[in-house]
């Protein structure tokens, strides 16, 4: 038969790999047709609500649940107590610490569960909360970590002040872990003798997540079958449902956790709350299914934060600006409970990535973990674990440096990246670097943003300023980030024990179609439509004949879940690994049906043709049917395989970005006139859906920097646990971005991407910051701690004397 | 506390439900009517994921009673379009990518619809200064103005080709 359609069309079909395919989901959501936790409404389903301490810190003197229970429609109020026996009234976080889920003896946090009130409606629910009466005996409350290392006052009674942590030894009874990398004498002979040394201390200020739909869970224990079924927000159903089990003592088998479609993560959603397993155990005890759904102060005030890190760093440079050594320090504020999301043997994270993009030949970095009377949690806001911190004290390290010597940042910075022909490079603290081609796009991103029109400008701009023709400054943001990501390794990274591989299963269907199904779980990147697009490449089916199916943990192949960007680093290259096994077999069907040896057949977009006679083929669809419809000497009928990836290393996303910003001295308010945006993804998948990727990270770095913070008063009230006073910018504050890239592909990935989600806000956090920072250089700046809202960027002028 | 009846008509369809006067209109549509389309992300009135039109206004549904809204004529996303015939501006959003995790969308599509009868040629900054009160966590805004200036388009081309 000859074939009418030509080879371009095909591959057009095909809609694979590097092409704008537009998102499958968006059909159901432009309708209203998702289906969110809330959206979940079963039979008889009661709902749950939490009784929350007024107080940081406080001793619990006594619980009275008696009128909240003579309240009509209320069915349980469980405390401590109740969970006691069944072991459940503390859990294990996932960084090897464990939290009370209800409060045993004592709180440590403003808004921390104490009771949960189980009722027929979530307004009964609401007036039994207010009906639960508490007794607290006031505690001395610590929200200062450097403070806590001095107090005498113990917050976590339930620890043995000498016995080691997860994490080693502890030096006070307030402190969590020390960890060191690098060669601290090493670096610190370095640094005594360099030339130039810069010294700074900065404060990356405690934020959150707040994806717009909050957490929450509905259990439905099944008594008849034995079997609990739990639908919640989970960025890693299946070590959810590994905690599940290990936490009730129902096997694992029995247990089916979903994600629905997720209203958000950004790092939220990757651990275990106190809401989930007491809606598992209300479930349990009232034997129908009990719902529990967070609001908005719930959510800022006890659910995961990020940052809170302290950082002091010193770098040492030759007199022409090459970078001799960096020796970084940081206090890590966890808050009341030790509850990152980090793999085991990072107990800060990938931290140790501070060096940046620069060939920096000694280095050392060391962080102490510190409890205080804040909520928990330590989450990756939106980037790999803790890389934003990291790269945010580089970049200010670089800038800080390059005012001490007097120099234009980003000739220091050009002076400095890892040069091409040095990858693999292995840095200092311990990474071996993929690929990258740092100075092309640097070059690449100056050229674009015209940098040396822009610093005249800014000159000009200066000189105006101090002839009092204009109250506006100019700022220009630098930022030249590198991301870890696709966490990782199974020799090195785990939590709490499981290797994080992850995995890809697919099933081709006789007609041709399939189903394939990935132990990560999309909140919003768009995986039914990327997965699709990596899988059509690989085995020469179109993309819009592949369903995508993720967070059914029944269904689903076990994998680490969505977050630190290991998406498309890990389970994509489990995806194009299982499209591999199927070309396999599908080859040796084609070479059967064609009546020629296997080696005599080759691949060709959708089809397997003999070589040198392309007229001669098979298609993928015919093949399909064949493996189903025809008895095959040597195979079993079936199409279908299963990949489970182990990634030999992590992969390294970098980008160069460039912010110009006008500040108003007056009134503290930036306005960003430009904002410019390079990314080094290697191979990309769909790149509509990266510039989204690109346009919300950035979106969430400008609310970082300049804005978005979770703030305590000395009495560990939080002070921002509301969208009144926690910023989220709107449409009106956020500029257009314009998005560049180049591409250099991970040598060791199979299709050669890197991941992209998490880049934009890990390069954009310092590049906004920088951009504020930069404007105030020239009247004497050196550095200020974001976030840079109006108030602080008035100050940073008042403090100058820029308004005298 | 004592329920009493509301009756509103909700998409074109006249809708009776028994409710208490403390209980908030978005748990009412989402809860006894079954449009779960608008979504509960602050209850403050700040994210505008449950927005809904009532007589003619974008209104946050999160912030008012069932009961207010006795005799109403109230529009949520589930009536502005359908999967056979979906309405511009949901098919705007799928083309121009304006939207990623989806909670946000049902919100912030309902509130562009009510802006672009309220104003037909809008610019970019009436568009970000007419969806400030509708957060977005995932997009950054810029696909989501694209989307709406284009359906604008759209629908100002489709207007002049049937005069």
């Amino acid at each position: 038969m000859k074939d009418e359609v030509t080879r371009e069309e095909r591959v057009t079909k095909l809609k694979g790999l590097g092409c704008s395919r537009k998102r499958v989901e968006d059909a159901r959501f432009t309708q209203g047709k998702g289906n969110y936790v809330d959206d979940i409404n079963l039979p008889g389903m009661l709902t749950g609500d939490f009784v929350r301490s007024p107080c940081a810190h406080a001793r619990v003197k006594s619980i009275n649940t008696d009128a909240a229970m003579a309240l009509e429609g209320v069915v349980a109020v469980l405390t401590a107590k109740d969970l006691e026996p069944l072991g459940l009234h503390w859990m294990p976080t996932l960084a090897g610490d464990k939290q009370m889920v209800l409060a045993d003896g004592k709180v440590l946090f403003q808004g921390q569960e104490v009771a949960f009130v189980v009722a027929t409606d979530r307004y009964i629910a609401s007036d039994a909360v207010e009906l639960v009466e508490v007794e607290y005996e006031e505690l001395p409350v610590i929200v200062d970590p450097f403070k806590s290392m001095q107090s005498d006052v113990v917050l976590r009674e339930d620890l043995d002040p000498k016995a080691p942590g997860a994490h080693g030894p502890r030096k006070h009874h307030n402190h969590i872990f020390t960890w060191e990398v690098g060669d601290e004498a090493g670096t610190n002979a370095v640094i005594d003798d360099a030339d130039i040394v810069a010294e700074e201390s900065m404060y990356y200020h405690r934020t959150h997540p707040c994806p717009l739909e909050p957490c929450g869970s509905v259990a439905s224990m099944d008594k008849v079958n034995g079997k609990l079924t739990l639908w919640g927000t989970f960025q890693a159903p299946h070590v959810v449902r590994t905690v599940a089990s290990l936490l009730s003592g129902i096997e694992e088998h029995n247990i089916r956790v979903v994600s629905p479609d997720i209203g958000g993560g950004f790092g939220n959603k990757v651990g275990v709350y106190p809401g989930y397993v007491c809606s598992i155990v209300a479930s349990i005890v009232t034997g129908v299914p009990v719902k529990w759904v967070e609001d908005r102060m719930e959510n800022l005030m006890s659910t995961a934060f990020a940052r809170d890190y302290w950082m002091k760093g010193k770098i040492s440079a030759t007199k022409e600006g090459k970078i001799t050594g960096l020796h970084c320090h940081v206090t890590a504020d966890h808050g009341a409970f030790d509850a990152c999301a980090d793999p085991t043997k990072f107990p800060a994270g990938f931290m140790n990535i501070c060096t940046g993009s620069y060939d920096i030949p000694i280095a050392y970095l060391g962080v102490d973990g510190v409890y205080t009377n804040k909520a928990p949690g330590g989450v990756s806001y939106r980037c790999s674990f803790r890389v934003t911190e990291a790269v945010y004290f580089i970049e200010r390290m670089i800038e800080v440096l390059a005012i001490e010597m007097n120099m234009d940042a980003a000739e220091l910075r050009r002076i400095n990246f890892i040069k091409k022909e040095q990858f693999p490079y292995h840095s200092a603290l311990g990474w071996e670097y993929d690929s990258g081609d740092y100075h092309t796009a640097w070059d690449k991103a100056l050229k674009a943003v015209d940098y040396d029109g822009l610093r005249k400008k800014q000159a000009e701009r200066v000189e105006a300023f101090k002839r009092g023709e204009t109250r506006s400054i100019m700022g220009i943001g630098l930022s030249f980030f590198t991301e870890i990501v696709g966490a990782g390794p199974v020799k090195n990274c785990d939590i709490l024990g499981m290797g994080m591989f992850d995995s890809c299963e697919i099933r081709i269907h006789p007609t041709g179609s399939a189903v394939a199904r990935l132990g990560t779980i999309s909140q919003g990147q768009g995986h039914a439509t990327t997965f699709a697009q990596i899988l059509a490449s690989e085995i020469g089916i179109s993309a819009d004949s592949i369903t995508i199916e993720e967070g059914d943990t029944d269904t689903a192949p076990y994998g680490l879940g969505t977050y630190g960007s290991r998406s498309t680093p890990v389970a994509g290259a489990a995806a194009a690994m299982v499209g591999r096994k199927i070309r396999a077999k599908a080859q040796m069907i084609a070479a059967y049906l064609l009546e020629v040896h296997d080696d005599d057949v080759e691949f060709d977009v959708d089809r397997f043709v003999v070589k040198g006679a392309p007229e001669r083929f098979k298609t993928m669809g015919e093949i399909a049917y064949a493996a189903y419809n025809q008895a095959i000497p040597g195979l079993e009928p079936g199409l279908e395989a299963v990949s489970y990836y182990d990634p030999p290393n992590m992969t390294y996303p970098f980008g160069a970005y460039v912010c110009v910003m006008d500040i108003d001295v007056d009134t503290g308010v930036p306005t960003i006139n430009r904002f410019y945006a390079l990314d080094d993804c290697g191979t990309r998948i769909n790149p509509m859906v990266i510039e989204g990727q690109i346009h919300g990270g950035l979106t969430e770095a400008l609310a970082v920097a300049l804005g978005q913070e979770i703030a305590y008063d000395d009495m560990g009230n939080c002070k921002t646990g509301t969208l009144m006073d926690f910023f989220l910018p709107t449409a009106w504050e956020v500029p257009n971005y314009e998005t560049d890239f180049t591409v250099t592909p991970s040598p060791h990935h199979p299709i050669g991407a890197k991941g992209v989600g998490e880049s934009p806000h890990v390069g954009g956090v310092p590049c906004f910051s920088n951009a504020v920072q930069d404007a105030f250089r020239p009247f004497g700046n050196r550095h200020t701690n974001m976030p840079h809202d109006h108030w602080r960027i008035w100050k940073a002028a008042n403090d100058l004397g820029m308004h005298d | 506390m004592t329920k009493q009846i509301v009756t509103m008509t909700v998409n074109g369809e006249k809708k009776e439900v028994l409710a208490e006067p403390r209980e908030l209109l978005i748990y009412v549509l989402r809860e006894k009517m079954g449009m779960t389309g608008p979504h509960v992300g602050c209850e403050t009135s700040h994210c505008g994921a449950c927005t809904v039109e009532i007589d003619g206004k974008s209104v946050k549904s999160c912030t008012m009673f069932a009961a207010q809204a006795q005799g109403a004529e109230i529009k949520t996303i589930e009536g502005l379009g359908s999967p056979e015939n979906l309405h511009v501006l949901q098919e705007s959003f799928k083309e121009h990518h304006g939207l990623q995790c989806g909670y946000c969308t049902p919100g912030m599509i309902t509130r562009a619809h009510r802006l672009l009868i309220e104003n037909p040629n809008p610019t970019e900054e009436d568009v970000r200064f007419g969806i400030a009160g509708n957060i977005c966590r995932c997009t950054g805004y810029q696909n989501i103005v694209k989307s709406i200036l284009s359906a604008a388009a759209e629908l100002n081309a489709a207007k002049e080709a049937a005069q």
